[in-house]
């Protein structure tokens, strides 16, 4: 079967499909298990019961999140060599490192002390079962940060050189490929990114249930520490997202200029806020800018030039050759702008909300609650009313969705955004699909991943959403008393499991 | 002994690993219909492996890794060539293990059910499709100048590996049921010992005859001792389940995979995947590796991570010891 598509159509778009949904899991994956551990090593040092009912709770939502994480991460580790062969061939000697070490180091830790983590509760001492929860958190930072280093390497491919022999690049630093700034400033902008979208999670279903006035003492710490997360991580994203921006201006000018539908440079460059245009013709025929701020985002300086789709696209045939090197434009500017967008929206309702749940500072004392009360939402010195007080819970709940909106856009601005290159100024998407693999068997495959996926989905949700409103477990005896010895207890040989599947 | 001599043998150990013990977590989804009476029995099985079985997959993912960094040109070879069963495989092990996670998280005997099933069918699949992708592999594929696979999906149906794909399915259901044996207690395990003689005499069949074909094709004497080895221990587990020296007979069943990926690697060596169209484009252990840097690299993290891994998931074994029974089942949902 051949479909009049370019051969590389359907492989990009099963690679999209696959990649995004993988990536609402994981960075909601990272932060519950970061979340998850902070709340139980609290239980462990207070002994307050709330804390144990938050850790299990959210500990619960953690775990089915972190089955679908898994289970399409195994696609991920097989599709490079499925549908992108000449790929693998290409980059495999320097790609295929950090993978490797993605899964010696980091999975083997993830999958491994999970199952001691979910299974443990009535095996293992108080401290080791914490520290079992940590392992795993150390295990999912470990495992992105060896594959941003690997994603890093194909925006911008350092220490390798060219085989001419074997037409293939081959590593020669992997330190370098591991610590350049492209590297860390992707991995702090990810982490980041990773824990506002789990304090969204978080704040968005404490606000359900707060609304409703139930499970107060455990959803009212969850909401803290949630709207905390929020906040130091939407700030860090927004600080890691200008530092990565401004690395990405020095190394893929197109990718930038094409978010800000630049067509032609200019000094001082302007910050598009809207823009509509002709993309064939290459020029905005509708567009509100902000003088000087992209000058300002790109080099820190309101003044500098910043060069333009039309000029880059000149300079990089000049540079390699004929051809078109400009991505879909309109992608990559709304895709920029839906990033930042839900991104800064989610930081800004959980700002608001940790000023108005404050507990005491610039707080009228008439105002405080106590543990088993719902906060007042004060903006300044009385409660926000009824109705105000109800549409902010609400605005609360739905935030929860728009930092995996933003994450989702990143990822594919990013990599849309360096198109035509696959590995950029090295190795081009067309050049890279499996040479031996039907159209028809890409289908096939795009087929069934996304038949699949879209059943997980609605199973995945409805789960979600039972344990959700089943809210926190009450504690049985087990739960307070933990055994004292590895194993389990020996009095304990005929007692039911504390956990089973 | 140069660097991708090494990691041909680091590729055997990940690839044994993995056989070794998501074989018996294969084995006991597979045993889910073939010994379980009920449904608390059925709970009893996938709960000996529930600690475990997402760190035995790991062995596949590092598997994989590994081929990518230490042979590209295998790897693009191998799961691009073998893409529709890859496919499938891919398919089954991510509905397995949301089957294992989900299915007691709502009390509905429908929805438990469907997910048993799939347990089932998830676990069978795979083990079986294993085997024929490797008795592909040993056999040699129709690979052109560009190494890339010219075969079609028919081509990988061949006798030989359909009859791989069987050994793969009876010897993790074999290693599945005398894992059960060591780590169930009351009625359960005394059939698990009775099924055991069961399917490791059809086992000891179907491995007798794949292995003697490999050799009688492309066996030299190092690979006649690991079949040899192979079959002996397999007999040996048989005796060890009949008395029920449950523990031995666990080792034995994990020696003869042991030696029979062994056997395996050995007739392939130096060829990572053998072209039948021109022995010239064969992919070799030169041909298809990385360089000796990236090898290098490579080399000193197996070295230190794949001791310190055995350390901690062998650590896990120990602390799920206990015997599981259906007294230890409690209530149906969480």
């Amino acid at each position: 079967m051949d479909l009049a598509l370019a051969p590389e159509t359907l492989a990009r778009w099963q690679f999209g499909i696959t990649t995004v949904y993988h990536f609402l899991f994981v960075p909601l994956t990272i932060s519950l298990a970061a979340l998850t551990a902070g709340l139980q090593t609290a239980w462990v040092r207070t002994e307050k019961e709330k804390y144990l009912r938050a850790t299990k709770f959210w500990g619960k939502l953690f775990l089915i999140n972190i089955a679908m994480g898994v289970v399409t991460g195994i696609v991920q580790e097989f599709q490079f060599g499925m549908n992108w062969s000449d790929y693998s061939r290409f980059v495999g000697d320097v790609f295929g490192a950090p993978l490797a070490f993605e899964a010696l180091i980091a999975f083997f830790f993830e999958s491994t002390f999970i199952g001691l983590w979910i299974f443990g509760w009535d095996k293992l001492p108080k401290k080791i079962h914490l520290a079992c929860i940590w392992m795993v958190s150390i295990g999912t930072l470990l495992s992105a940060y060896f594959i941003l280093a690997a994603n890093s390497w194909m925006q911008h491919p350092v220490g390798y050189r060219i085989n001419g022999e074997k037409g293939r690049a081959e590593l020669t630093d992997f330190w370098l490929v591991l610590t350049q700034n492209t590297t860390l400033n992707q991995v702090f902008h990810s982490f980041s990114a990773a824990f506002l979208t789990g304090g969204a999670f978080m704040v968005g279903i404490a606000a359900f249930h707060l609304l409703r006035k139930k499970h107060i003492p455990v959803m009212r710490t969850s909401l803290r520490l949630g709207l905390v997360t929020v906040a130091v991580g939407g700030l860090l994203t927004a600080v890691s997202g200008d530092t990565l921006g401004k690395v990405m201006y020095e190394q893929q000018p197109m990718k930038m200029a094409a978010a800000e539908a630049l067509w032609d440079g200019e000094k001082p460059a302007p910050f598009s806020v809207f823009a509509y245009g002709d993309v064939d013709k290459g020029h905005n025929k509708v567009a509100l800018e902000i003088p000087g701020l992209l000058s300002f985002l790109a080099h820190s300086d309101f003044e500098s030039y910043v060069p333009g789709i039309n000029d880059t696209n000149k300079a990089l045939q000049e540079k390699f050759g004929p051809g078109d090197y400009k991505p879909i434009v309109p992608v990559a500017y709304w895709g920029f702008r839906w990033m930042i967008g839900f991104g800064m929206a989610s930081f800004s309702i959980g700002l608001l909300g940790l000023w108005l749940t404050r507990k005491k500072f610039l707080l009228p004392a008439a105002w405080r609650t106590g543990e088993d009360e719902v906060p007042h939402l004060v903006l300044f010195r009385k409660p926000l009313r009824p109705r105000l007080t109800r549409l902010y819970w609400l605005v609360a709940v739905w935030t929860m969705a728009f930092p995996l909106i933003a994450n989702s856009w990143g990822w594919i601005f990013t990599e849309m955004g360096r198109q035509p290159w696959v590995v950029y100024g090295l190795f081009q998407t067309r050049d890279a699909v499996s040479p031996g693999v039907s159209q028809a068997e890409v289908l096939t495959s795009m087929i069934v991943f996304t038949t699949l996926y879209a059943i997980l989905a609605v199973v995945e949700v409805k789960l979600l959403v039972k344990y959700v409103k089943a809210g926190p477990p009450e504690l049985t005896e087990a739960d307070l008393n933990p055994p004292t010895k590895i194993g389990g207890d020996s009095r304990d040989a005929d007692k039911p499991m504390a956990f089973s599947y | 002994m140069e660097l991708h001599d090494v990691w041909f043998v680091l590729i055997a150990v990940l690839w044994t690993g993995y056989f070794f013990l998501e074989g018996f977590d294969f084995g006991v989804g597979v045993l889910t219909r073939l010994l379980a009476r009920n449904r608390p029995e059925k709970r009893v099985l996938i709960n000996t492996i529930g600690p475990v079985w997402d760190g035995n997959e790991v062995w596949l993912l590092s598997a994989g890794g590994a081929t990518f960094a230490a042979f590209p040109e295998w790897y693009a070879t191998l799961f691009s060539g073998f893409y529709l069963p890859l496919l499938v495989i891919l398919v089954c092990l991510i509905v397995r293990g949301v089957a294992f996670e989900y299915r007691a998280k709502r009390p509905e005997e429908s929805w438990q059910r469907n997910w048993e099933t799939a347990i089932f069918w998830t676990s069978l699949i795979p083990a079986f499709l294993w085997g024929v992708a490797f008795g592909n592999i040993v056999r040699g594929v129709k690979i052109d100048q560009d190494f890339n696979y010219a075969g079609g999906v028919l081509d990988l149906l061949n006798p030989y590996a359909l009859l791989g794909g069987l050994v793969t399915l009876a010897l993790f259901t074999f290693h599945g049921t005398v894992f059960v044996g060591l780590k169930t207690v009351g009625e359960i395990r005394e059939r698990a010992r009775k099924l055991a003689l069961r399917v490791g005499l059809v086992t000891a069949l179907l491995a007798l005859a794949f292995l003697g074909w490999t050799q009688s094709d492309r066996g030299d004497g190092v690979s006649l001792v690991a079949a040899v080895a192979a079959v002996a221990s397999l007999a040996l587990a048989l005796v060890a389940a009949r008395a029920g020296r449950e523990g031995w007979a666990f080792s034995l069943s994990g020696l003869t995979i042991v030696a029979t990926v062994a056997m395996l690697f050995l007739t392939l060596f130096p060829n990572v995947m053998p072209s039948t169209l021109n022995s010239d484009w064969s992919l070799t252990v030169t041909n298809a590796s990385s360089s000796p840097y990236t090898l290098k690299i490579m080399t000193w993290c197996a070295a230190v991570a794949t001791p310190v891994v055995m350390v901690y998931q062998g650590w896990t074994y120990w602390v799920f010891r206990k015997r599981i029974g259906t007294q230890h089942i409690a209530d149906p949902v969480h």
